[in-house]
C-alpha cells in the first residue's frame, strides 16, 4: 500500500476548514459590520434575514477548525491558543454578542435597539479579533518544550493591527456583495455604492498587508522572492488583479453574482498567499506540521470518518443554500 | 509558586463555570428536539391542527435556546486550549478524534437542517420538513454521544499507551469510545435531558392551566410530559443506581465521597441520608444514617465490607462535602420526579388529571428542577474525579495553560458579567414567550410594524402560511 502522508492531508483539511469558514462567516460577520450603514428598520430586517438560515453552519467550520486542531496538531493547538489568549476571549465575546442578536433582535422592541448594537459590536469586534489573530500568527509563536514561551501582549504589535482593521474591511466588502446578490431595489443599489468603495479599501489593506509580510522573517522572504519560487508565487498576485478587475467589472456593470463570486475569489487567492508563507510549518515558525501532528492512530481515525461525513456536509449545506436561493423579497421575509 | 496555584483555580472556576452554563442549553434542547420531532409526527399523522400550533410554540423556544447552546459551546471548545494547553497536548490524541465525529457527524448536521427547520416548512414541503426536524434532533444526541465518550474516557481511561513525550496514544479505538463508565453515562444524561424537558413543558402547560386558558393545547402538553414523567423517572432512579455501581467499580474514592465515607467498614458500612461532612475532623457531624444500607445498595449484602477513605492518601481526596451534598440535591430531585409521576398517574386513574390544582402547582415548582438536578449531578461526577483530570494518569494541577493569574482572571471577569446579562436576557425573552398562549401572537411587541419578516420564527402574518 502507497504511504499516506497523514499529517499533510490533515493539514489540507483543517486549511479547508479555516478557509470555509474565513468566507463563510466572513460574509455573515460583513452584514454585521454593515449593519451602521443602514439605519432603516425594514432594511436591516432584510439584510438579518438574508443570513439568519445560515449562520449557525456558517460557524460550525470555526468548531471544526478549533476542534479539528486539537484532535489532530494538539502541539499546534495547545501553543497557539494560549498564545493568542486576549484576541481569542474577546473574539469568543464577540460572537456570543453577535450570535444572540439573531435570535433576541426580534423578541422585543423596546431594547431592540440593544441587539442592533449587540449585532454590530460582535461581528466588528470578532472580525477585528480575528484579524489580530491571524497577524500575530505570521508575526510567528515562541515554543519551548511543548508550551507557548512568550509574553501576554506579544500579539499586539502594530503589523497584527494592521491585520485586524484590514480582517474588518475584507469581511465588509464579502458582506456588501452578499447584499448586492440577495437583494433588490434600493437596498441593492446601496449596497452595490458600498461594495465600490470597500473594494478600494481592501486593495489598499492587501497591499499594505503584502508589502509588510515579507519582511516579517527572512523566510518569508526567500519564499515570496527568492529563485524559482518567484515564478510561482508570482501567480498569486496575478490572480488577485484579476479579481480585482472582475470585482469592479462587475460592480460597475450592475451584475448581481459576480462580485461576490470575484471577492470569494479574493480570500481564496489571500489564503493561498498565507499558505504559501507558512508551509511547513503550522506555528510559524517554531513547529512544523509533522511536528505538531497526533500519532497514526489518530489521525487514521479521523480520517476514515472525515472521507465520508466532508463531503455529506457539503452536500446538505449546499441543499440548505439552494433551499434559500435566489433574492430575499422584502415584503415577506422567511416563512 | 502562588501565582502559578492562583492562575489554577482560577482556571478551574472559569471552566465550571462556563460548562455549567452551556451544559443548561443542551439539557434543554437535546430534550426539545426530540419533543418537536415527535409533535410534528403526530400533526402530520393525525392532521389535527392543535399539534402544529403546540410544535409552533416551542420552536420559537427551541430556536431561542439552541443560538445559546452554540455560542455557549463554542467557548468550551476553545477553552481547552486557552486555559488547559498541557492537557490538550498530552489528551488531544485521543479526545481530539471523538471531538472531531462530534463536528463532523452532530453539529453539522444540526446547524445544516436547522435553518429548514426554523424557516423551510413552505419552501421544502411537509415532507421534507418532517426529515429536517428529525435530523436535528438525531443531531442533538449525536453530540451528546460523542462529548460524553470524552468526558467518561477521562473518568474511566481504557485503550490507550503513553509515549515518550508524555502524550496519551490511542491503541484501540473500540476501548476508548466505549470506555467502561460511557453505556451508563450516556444513558443517564439523555434520560435527564429527557426529564429536564418533560418538567418544563409540564410547568408551562400547568401554568396555563391553573388560570384557566387554552385548555386544550395546555392539556395535551400537560399529558405528554407527564406520561414522559411516569415512565422515564423510574427508569432514571435505575439508570443512576447502576452508573453508582459502575463508579464503585472503577471510581471507588468517588463513590466515598458521595457517600459521606471517611471510615472504612469492615462489616457493612450505613447509608448517610445527611449529615455535615466535616474534611478537619475526616468525620460527618451530625449524621443520620441507616445502619448496613449502604452496604445494601452498593454491594447487595448487608455485611459486606466498605472502605473509606482513611484507605486513601489525603492528597487523592475529591472535596468530600460538594460531592456529598450535590449527590444529595440529584437523588431528592429524582425521587421527587417519580412522586410527581405516580401522582399524576393516580389523578388519571381518579379522572381530576386536568383539573388537580395540586398536582398542576406541584409540576409548576418542578418546573426548573430537571436543570438542578442536572448541573448537580455533573457536579458530582465532575469534582468527585479530583485531583484528576484523566482519572489515574494526570493530574488537574499539571493539566493547565502556562498562563498569568491576571489574564484568567479578566476573562473569568468577563464571562460572569457577559453569561449573567446575556442568558439572563435570553431567559427573560423565553420565560415570556412561555407565558403566552400556545397560538398568542407575538404582537405586543410588533405591533405598528405591518411588513414584520420572521426572525427565526414566524410572526403573525405567517401563520396563515403554515
Ligand atoms: C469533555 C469534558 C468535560 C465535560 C463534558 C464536562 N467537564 Fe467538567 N471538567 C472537565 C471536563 C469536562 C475538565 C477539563 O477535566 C476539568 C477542568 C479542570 C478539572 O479538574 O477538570 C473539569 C472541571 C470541572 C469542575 C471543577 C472541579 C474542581 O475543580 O473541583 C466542575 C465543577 C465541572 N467541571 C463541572 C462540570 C459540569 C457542570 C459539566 C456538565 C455540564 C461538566 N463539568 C462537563
Ligand atoms: C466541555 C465539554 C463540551 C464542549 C467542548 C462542547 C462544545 C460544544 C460546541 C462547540 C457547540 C456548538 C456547536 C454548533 O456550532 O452547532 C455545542 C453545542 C451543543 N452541545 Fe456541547 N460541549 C460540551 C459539553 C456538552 C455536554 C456535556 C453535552 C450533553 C450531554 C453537550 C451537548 C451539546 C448539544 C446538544 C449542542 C447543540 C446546541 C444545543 O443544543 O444547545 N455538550 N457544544
Ligand atoms: C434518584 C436517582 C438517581 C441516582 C441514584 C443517580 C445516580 C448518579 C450517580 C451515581 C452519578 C455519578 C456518576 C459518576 O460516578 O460519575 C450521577 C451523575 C449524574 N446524574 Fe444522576 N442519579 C439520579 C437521578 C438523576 C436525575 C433525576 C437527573 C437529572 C434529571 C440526574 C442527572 C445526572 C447527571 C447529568 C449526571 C452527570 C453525568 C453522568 O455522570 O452521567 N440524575 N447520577
Amino acid at each position: 500500500m502507497m504511504e499516506l502522508d497523514l499529517p499533510l492531508i490533515w493539514a489540507g483539511i483543517i486549511a479547508f476548514a479555516v478557509l470555509a469558514y474565513v468566507i463563510l462567516d466572513g460574509f455573515d460577520l460583513g452584514v454585521g459590520i454593515l449593519f451602521p450603514l443602514f439605519p432603516e428598520k425594514h432594511d436591516r430586517d432584510v439584510m438579518m434575514n438574508s443570513i439568519a438560515p445560515v449562520w449557525d453552519g456558517n460557524e460550525t467550520w470555526l468548531v471544526l477548525g478549533g476542534g479539528g486542531l486539537l484532535a489532530v496538531f494538539p502541539l499546534a493547538y495547545a501553543t497557539i491558543l494560549p498564545a493568542l489568549y486576549a484576541p481569542i476571549i474577546v473574539m469568543l465575546l464577540a460572537l456570543i454578542f453577535r450570535g444572540v442578536a439573531f435570535e433576541y433582535r426580534w423578541r422585543t422592541k423596546r431594547a431592540e435597539h440593544l441587539w442592533n448594537y449587540s449585532f454590530i459590536g460582535g461581528s466588528t469586534l470578532a472580525a477585528f479579533a480575528q484579524g489580530i489573530t491571524l497577524g500575530a500568527l505570521v508575526q510567528g509563536i515562541e515554543v519551548e518544550n511543548r508550551a507557548y514561551a512568550g509574553g501576554w501582549w506579544d500579539w499586539l504589535t502594530p503589523f497584527s493591527l494592521l491585520t485586524g482593521v484590514a480582517l474588518v474591511v475584507g469581511y465588509a466588502l464579502l458582506g456588501a456583495t452578499w447584499l448586492v446578490m440577495k437583494t433588490s431595489g434600493r437596498l441593492a443599489i446601496k449596497a452595490r455604492r458600498i461594495a465600490l468603495r470597500m473594494t478600494v479599501a481592501t486593495i489598499v489593506m492587501m497591499g499594505l498587508v503584502s508589502l509588510w509580510t515579507p519582511f516579517l522573517d527572512r523566510l518569508y522572504l526567500e519564499r515570496w522572492f527568492g529563485f524559482p519560487n518567484i515564478l510561482y508565487s508570482g501567480l498569486v498576485p496575478v490572480g488577485v488583479a484579476g479579481c480585482f478587475y472582475l470585482l469592479l467589472r462587475g460592480l460597475l456593470k450592475r451584475r448581481d453574482v459576480l462580485p461576490f463570486l470575484s471577492a470569494l475569489g479574493l480570500f481564496v487567492l489571500g489564503f493561498i498567499g498565507i499558505g504559501i508563507s507558512f508551509f511547513p510549518y503550522i506555528v510559524p515558525t517554531s513547529v512544523t506540521i509533522h511536528e505538531a501532528a497526533a500519532p497514526d492512530s489518530s489521525l487514521m481515525f479521523l480520517l476514515v470518518g472525515a472521507v465520508f461525513l466532508v463531503p455529506m456536509i457539503l452536500a446538505y449545506t449546499a441543499y440548505a443554500y439552494w433551499v434559500f436561493r435566489g433574492k430575499m423579497n422584502p415584503d415577506e421575509g422567511y416563512h | 509558586m502562588f501565582e502559578s496555584f492562583d492562575a489554577l483555580l482560577l482556571a478551574r472556576i472559569q471552566f465550571a463555570f462556563t460548562v455549567s452554563f452551556h451544559i443548561i442549553f443542551p439539557a434543554f434542547t437535546i430534550g426539545l428536539a426530540s419533543y418537536l420531532a415527535v409533535l410534528e409526527g403526530l400533526w402530520l399523522w393525525t392532521r389535527r391542527q392543535v399539534y402544529l400550533d403546540i410544535f409552533n410554540f416551542w420552536k420559537t423556544i427551541f430556536a431561542l435556546c439552541f443560538g445559546m447552546g452554540v455560542v455557549s459551546g463554542i467557548v468550551m471548545s476553545y477553552q481547552f486550549g486557552t486555559n488547559w494547553s498541557v492537557f490538550s497536548d498530552r489528551a488531544g490524541p485521543v479526545i481530539g478524534p471523538l471531538m472531531g465525529y462530534e463536528v463532523l457527524s452532530a453539529f453539522f448536521l444540526e446547524a445544516g437542517f436547522l435553518g429548514i427547520m426554523l424557516f423551510g416548512l413552505n419552501r421544502v414541503g411537509k415532507g421534507l420538513h418532517f426529515f429536517a426536524t428529525i435530523m436535528v434532533a438525531i443531531g442533538t444526541l449525536g453530540s451528546a454521544f460523542w462529548i460524553l465518550s470524552v468526558n467518561s474516557w477521562m473518568q474511566t481511561p481504557a485503550g490507550f499507551s503513553i509515549n515518550e513525550v508524555g502524550q496519551f496514544v490511542p491503541e484501540n479505538w473500540w476501548a476508548i469510545v466505549f470506555n467502561p463508565s460511557f453505556p451508563y453515562r450516556l444513558l443517564h444524561m439523555v434520560l435527564a435531558a429527557y426529564l429536564t424537558t418533560a418538567l418544563v413543558v409540564g410547568a408551562v402547560a400547568a401554568w396555563h392551566l391553573l388560570r384557566g386558558r387554552a385548555q386544550e393545547r395546555a392539556g395535551i402538553m400537560f399529558s405528554m410530559a407527564m406520561w414522559m414523567l411516569t415512565i422515564v423517572a423510574p427508569l432514571q432512579v435505575l439508570a443512576g443506581d447502576l452508573h453508582g455501581l459502575n463508579t464503585l467499580e472503577h471510581q471507588p474514592v468517588k463513590v466515598m465521597a458521595m457517600e459521606g465515607h471517611y471510615e472504612s467498614h469492615p462489616d457493612g458500612a450505613p447509608l448517610i441520608l445527611f449529615g455535615l461532612p466535616n474534611s478537619e475532623t475526616q468525620t460527618v457531624d451530625y449524621a443520620i444514617q441507616i445502619p448496613k444500607l449502604s452496604s445494601l445498595i452498593l454491594l447487595h449484602d448487608l455485611n459486606a465490607p466498605l472502605d473509606g477513605l482513611d484507605t486513601i492518601p489525603e492528597e487523592l481526596h475529591p472535596p468530600v462535602a460538594i460531592v456529598f451534598w450535590s449527590f444529595r440535591i440529584m437523588v431528592t430531585i429524582g425521587m421527587t420526579m417519580v412522586a410527581l409521576g405516580l401522582w399524576s398517574l393516580w389523578a388519571r386513574r381518579r379522572g381530576t388529571f386536568y383539573t388537580n390544582r395540586g398536582l398542576q402547582r406541584l409540576a409548576l415548582w418542578m418546573g426548573p428542577m430537571g436543570f438542578v438536578a442536572v448541573l448537580a449531578g455533573w457536579v458530582t461526577t465532575e469534582v468527585g474525579r479530583q485531583p484528576y483530570t484523566v482519572y489515574g494518569h494526570l493530574l488537574t494541577a499539571d493539566s493547565v495553560s502556562p498562563i498569568a493569574a491576571p489574564a484568567v482572571g479578566a476573562s473569568l471577569l468577563a464571562f460572569i458579567v457577559i453569561y449573567f446579562t446575556i442568558f439572563g436576557a435570553g431567559t427573560f425573552y423565553i420565560l415570556r414567550l412561555m407565558g403566552r398562549l400556545p397560538d398568542d401572537d407575538i404582537e405586543d411587541d410588533i405591533e405598528d410594524n405591518p411588513i414584520r419578516t420572521a426572525g427565526i420564527t414566524p410572526g403573525p402574518a405567517q401563520k396563515e402560511a403554515f
